[in-house]
């Protein structure tokens, strides 16, 4: 070994103090997405000079699902579907936290679609950051509410004939304040647009494109992780503030990638705040940003 | 400590086993609750969300139950007391979440205005049918504590004991209360705060870096702190070890449910709580909870008047079970009856416990209303005999 490649091993990764590299190594699958997602999201929490100590960060269950255990901040892994309902009540009970959810397109808008949609239209103050492989990889490969018509999944073996979401635009006409999509290959945009997310209040939603090499590319053929990143790198259309009706994604076809909408509006905080203090003037006494709690 | 007066409505009221449950909760110095509309409960969020603006407290009226119970095991981990509130078909919806906030040891309070069931069943209408689900109703193995109130009154100085417990054993507690005890109106005392004894969130001293967020030493339940304060903690719904991180192994699966079910069992003598009533001497006693308990009073006064000897065991802590002191009743009484609105669930415990030593008799009803004095007065004679 070339005393380079000693000095670089040598190194520390630039990310390392983001991650418990206490639990190193990972159980995601080689040429798995997910683990450059949490690349970019480590970068821009660096890049974006958050106060690491306010992040809490939760997530479902499933392969995403594990993101919030291999971070160094305070990390909750919930029951599957219920990561946003879960930060809901960290936001609320300490209303100084930032407040990330990670986790999977069959967590997010399948078992927790309800919940998705409610904080989306609340603009529930959190980022969420949603890893979309087009199926529950987890569990085997079945059917997601985001598999593409046509493809296979081990529960839809003939071809899904099933509608997917455009997520994108579900959370956008639910009322997210930030909505963008970006694929794994897209690693500086994608740090960019997290970055920019982290800067921003509401519920703020980021869907990241990424290969399940192991069940989704292996069940449709479509070759290792790296020829879906190719695939991604032939196929997607950079088209920042796109009418989100047009983002729906067709199996094996072109789709669109960019930050689409990225509005100031009060989030539920501000609008509790805003209501309570005309409505009800000096009675009103706000929870403390350092939450409601009773202490000697 | 003594209660936050902020939060303490000190007077005597006049006010619905709901709004008393409210009440409680507010002197308790819970200050986050996330709930959904569920007839008989629904009072009690009408009541804090009518008074937590005032109080900095925090009320969300969330998508579902499923969430509401996501949202108090979450905000558990700010610091603050938190609460749901609801009844039968939204009990089972929460039982995923209260498994996790027993797997996570997050203190809360989940409340039951109970109705007839199953399913849809007697929405308006009073039931008791659910105290097996609040002890086994989530998956896997586990131990929590649950109390019945058996008017107003107890519906607030009961709440607050619950909340008492949630923060001294890192539990759920399940409030079950009934529609009746819900929807009755009575006196209700609020002492000044200074009168109050709450347990406050108690924090671990140690550092970040030192702190493993299931640690134990040899107690029963670990030192916790709060999301935001720098320890970069981690916490799981999986089997996990003392850092909080997944052990997928029989040895720890061993290790941290046993610990789990120990720091209910092993301490049930100071969490059991129940009030006993000329129990010495007595032939038959009854045993009831909740607004039956009330009911029963009345069947046993007849039962006394035809000469019988009748003592009373009123359970207030209903899980754990007071298995030691059933035991040693059983040695010295000939029967125990047990009238609840259901078809027999209390009874299977008691009977349990009873080992055999002395007989037990269910006087059932199925919902809807409460026993007939009679009917109970029927099952002493009966078991007298």
């Amino acid at each position: 070994m070339s005393t380079e490649s000693d000095a670089i091993l040598a190194q520390e990764h630039p990310i390392a103090p983001f991650l418990r590299m206490d639990r190193m190594p990972h159980i995601w699958c080689p040429t798995c997405g997910i683990g450059t997602v949490v690349k970019c999201f480590a970068t821009a929490l660096d890049e974006a000079k958050v106060d690491l100590d306010k992040v809490a960060i939760t997530s479902g269950i499933g392969c995403t699902g594990r993101v919030a255990g291999y971070m160094n901040l305070d990390a909750f892994h919930a029951t599957h579907g219920r990561a946003i309902p879960f930060a809901t009540g960290l936001k609320l009970g300490r209303p100084e936290l930032e407040v990330v959810v990670f986790s999977g397109d069959g967590d997010l808008t399948g078992i927790g679609g309800n919940h998705f949609i409610h904080a989306a239209r609340r603009n529930m103050d959190m980022l969420v950051i949603l890893v979309n492989n087009f199926i529950y990889g987890m569990t085997g490969g079945q059917n997601a509410p985001t598999t593409p018509e046509t493809a296979r999944s081990s529960t839809m073996p003939f071809g899904n004939f099933e509608r997917p979401f455009n997520l994108p635009h579900l959370a956008a006409s639910c009322g997210a304040s930030f909505v963008a999509r970006w694929t794994c290959l897209h690693i500086r945009r994608l740090t960019k647009t997290i970055r920019t997310a982290l800067n921003r209040k509401g519920f703020r939603f980021i869907e990241v494109i990424a290969p399940c090499p192991t069940l989704y590319s292996r069940l449709n053929r479509l070759g290792s992780g790296l020829d879906l990143v190719k695939f991604y790198h032939d196929n997607s259309e950079i088209k920042h503030g796109a009418d989100t009706r047009e983002l729906d994604i067709a199996f094996q076809d072109r789709f669109i990638c960019g930050n689409f909408i990225d509005e100031e509006r009060p989030t539920f905080l501000d609008m509790m705040h805003a209501h309570y203090t005309e409505i009800l003037g000096d009675r009103y006494v706000p929870m403390s940003p350092e939450g409601g709690w009773l202490h000697e | 400590m003594k209660a936050d007066p902020t939060g303490v409505l000190t007077g005597v009221h006049y006010l619905d086993g709901d709004y008393a449950c409210g009440e409680g909760a507010m002197a308790a110095g819970c200050r986050f609750v996330a709930g959904y509309p569920i007839t008989p409960s629904t009072e009690v969020v009408e009541r804090i969300s009518q008074r937590f603006p005032m109080m900095g407290g925090t009320f969300i009226q969330m998508e579902d139950e499923l969430a509401s119970m996501a949202a108090v095991a979450g905000a558990a981990w700010t610091g603050s007391k938190t609460m749901t509130v609801t009844s039968g078909p939204g009990f089972s919806l929460m039982m995923e979440n209260i498994g996790l906030a027993t797997m996570m040891e997050a203190p809360c309070v989940v409340v039951n205005v109970q109705r007839g069931g199953p399913s849809t069943g007697l929405p308006t209408m009073v039931g008791q049918a659910d105290m097996m689900q609040a002890r086994w109703g989530s998956h896997g193995d586990y131990e929590l504590i649950a109390l019945c109130p058996q008017s107003p009154q107890e519906a607030f100085d009961l709440t607050i004991e619950a909340f008492n417990l949630s923060e001294t054993w890192r539990v759920p507690v399940m409030f079950m209360m009934d529609e009746c005890v819900g929807h009755m109106t009575e006196k209700v005392v609020i002492p000044a705060a200074d009168e109050i004894d709450v347990v406050p969130r108690k924090l671990t001293d140690k550092k970040p870096g030192d702190y493993k967020p299931y640690e134990v030493n040899g107690k029963p339940v670990p030192e916790m702190v709060r999301a935001g304060d720098g320890y970069r903690f981690h916490t799981t719904g999986l089997t996990h070890d003392e850092r909080g991180y997944p052990v997928m192994s029989v040895e720890c699966q061993s290790v941290s449910v046993k610990r789990l079910m120990d720091k209910i069992r092993l301490n049930a003598d100071q969490i059991v709580r129940y009030e006993e009533e000329e129990i010495e001497g007595a032939d038959v006693v009854v045993v009831a909870y909740g607004i039956t308990a009330r009911v029963t009073r009345a069947g046993i006064d007849m039962a006394r008047a035809k000469g019988i000897k009748v003592g009373f065991m009123r359970l207030i802590v209903v899980w754990p079970f007071p298995e030691t002191r059933i035991r040693e009743l059983a040695g010295q009484v000939k029967a125990f009856v047990m009238p609840e609105i259901n078809y027999g669930q209390m009874v299977l415990e008691l009977e349990r416990c009873a080992g055999g030593k002395a007989t037990t008799t269910l006087v059932p009803h199925g919902g809807g209303g409460v026993h007939d004095p009679a009917d109970i007065c029927k099952a002493i004679e009966e078991a007298a005999k």
